[in-house]
């Protein structure tokens, strides 16, 4: 768990990062609920406001009496096929050490730059 | 929906001692409540008030809808397991479940024998033999099987280890999942609470400082630090909770009624559930911080 970020949203992002990385693809079913929390011990109303979410978002829909579906795989621009974006990104980390940022200075930069370019293009 | 737990104005003296004070509180139903705060803040007077253990001195408590006690229908419909966890020790956990059985009109044999069998518990051993954890569990199992609307369970892992502790809270998620009840679970601990509440109570020396869904609560505050400044500086609609400033710095602990703090010179950042609970209970046991975090103190 994750703090500052709400737990159902950490839920739906790794879902999110499932489907990117093709772990889960279309018509695979989610547990249910029940599976989830004796599992990991969560909170049940995080799970179905979680499920709730990625219906919302368009990535499952529920069956009633069946369980959650995947309708959405994400998975065919993986993140495997962008080579040359990750050999760019690993070239500027070391510049980044170079110049003498750390971990967490790296982190914050991503971080903020990334904020900044969302909302430019908003 | 009505409320799980109603309280107004309630209070519990023990001679010139408050052990509860002005407590007023509304849950709304299918929630796991964490109630939280420092051992002797008066949360196992709260819960025993709650299910009818203790008569409050003053104010009043409707829980299910009802009085504690107001008679068996209401009784059945709650549930309580006391702090330790109690069994009877001599007793075998078969013969927990035929009490359980007897004293209850809504008691689930089935889904007792299925919990007992699941936690591959012997059921001729007595409970005085087994582990911190198993006793836990058969206590939850008993507290279950009556098949509550409301549980009421007072500090259930403090004295269990980190796996038992994450065992019993796995099971008791799951009765949640299944059965739909609400839950009352008090702790010292907020890192035993904050996968499995969703409603949090903050309690400090006898009186109520927070109470609200998890998520609103914590969307509401923030930390922000600064250059050393007056809380009269800040913008409007940010109340501070606890200010503490070094030579240069300044943080503050603030609530927000006006959503994300707008930007500025400084930096905002929401709070962990951890953070969020020592802020009120500094703020409730420190009245020196508390003196200088008032807004009108800096305006004198």
């Amino acid at each position: 768990m994750r703090s500052g970020v709400a737990p159902y949203l950490q839920i739906v992002g790794q879902v999110r990062q499932a489907l990117l990385l093709g772990l889960l693809v279309e018509g695979d079913k989610l547990p249910t609920v029940k599976e989830v929390v004796a599992k990991v011990a969560i909170n049940p109303n995080t799970v179905s406001k979680a499920y709730r979410e990625l219906e919302h978002l368009g990535l499952a829909a529920a069956k009633p009496g069946v369980g959650t579906f995947i309708t959405r795989s994400l998975g065919q621009a993986s993140l495997a096929e962008h080579g040359p974006l990750q050999d760019e990104l690993r070239a500027w980390l070391t510049k980044a050490r170079a110049a003498g940022l750390t971990g967490p200075g790296i982190e914050a930069m991503f971080q903020s730059t990334y904020r900044e370019s969302t909302e430019e293009e908003k | 929906m009505s409320a799980i737990l109603r309280a107004q104005a309630l209070g519990k003296r023990y001679g010139r001692r408050e052990a509860l004070t002005d407590c007023t509180l509304e849950i709304p139903p299918g929630h796991v409540v964490g109630l939280v705060g420092p051992n002797g803040a008066g949360k196992t007077t709260l819960m025993k008030i709650a299910c009818g253990m203790l008569a409050p001195t003053t104010g009043r408590i409707e829980v299910v809808g009802e009085q504690p006690v107001a008679g068996p229908a209401q009784l059945a419909r709650v549930g309580y397991v006391a702090q330790d966890t109690p069994t009877y020790p001599n007793l075998s956990v078969a013969d927990h479940l035929k009490i359980g059985a007897k004293l209850n009109r809504r008691w689930d044999g089935n889904l007792a024998q299925a919990r007992v069998d699941q936690l591959e518990l012997d059921p001729k051993q007595k409970a005085g033999k087994l582990s911190g954890g198993q006793r836990a569990q058969l206590a939850l199992t008993v507290a279950v099987a009556k098949r509550p609307e409301l549980l009421i369970l007072d500090e259930p892992v403090a004295s269990l280890d980190p796996l038992a502790r994450r065992s019993f809270l796995r099971h008791l998620m799951e009765s949640v999942a299944e059965n739909a009840t609400s839950v009352i679970l008090s702790s010292h601990l907020v890192s035993d609470l904050e996968r499995v509440c969703d409603y949090l109570i903050v309690l400090v020396s006898s009186r109520v400082q927070l109470a609200g869904e998890t998520e609103e609560l914590l969307a509401q505050h923030y930390r922000i630090l600064c250059t050393r400044r007056k809380e009269t500086d800040l913008p409007p609609g940010l109340e501070v909770i606890v200010a503490d400033h070094s030579d240069r710095q300044s943080t503050f602990f603030v609530r927000s009624q006006i959503g994300p703090p707008p930007t500025g010179d400084w930096s905002a950042e929401r709070l962990s559930l951890e953070d969020l609970v020592l802020t009120y209970m500094e703020r409730a046991t420190d009245p020196v911080r508390r003196s200088t975090t008032h807004p009108t103190e800096d305006a004198r």
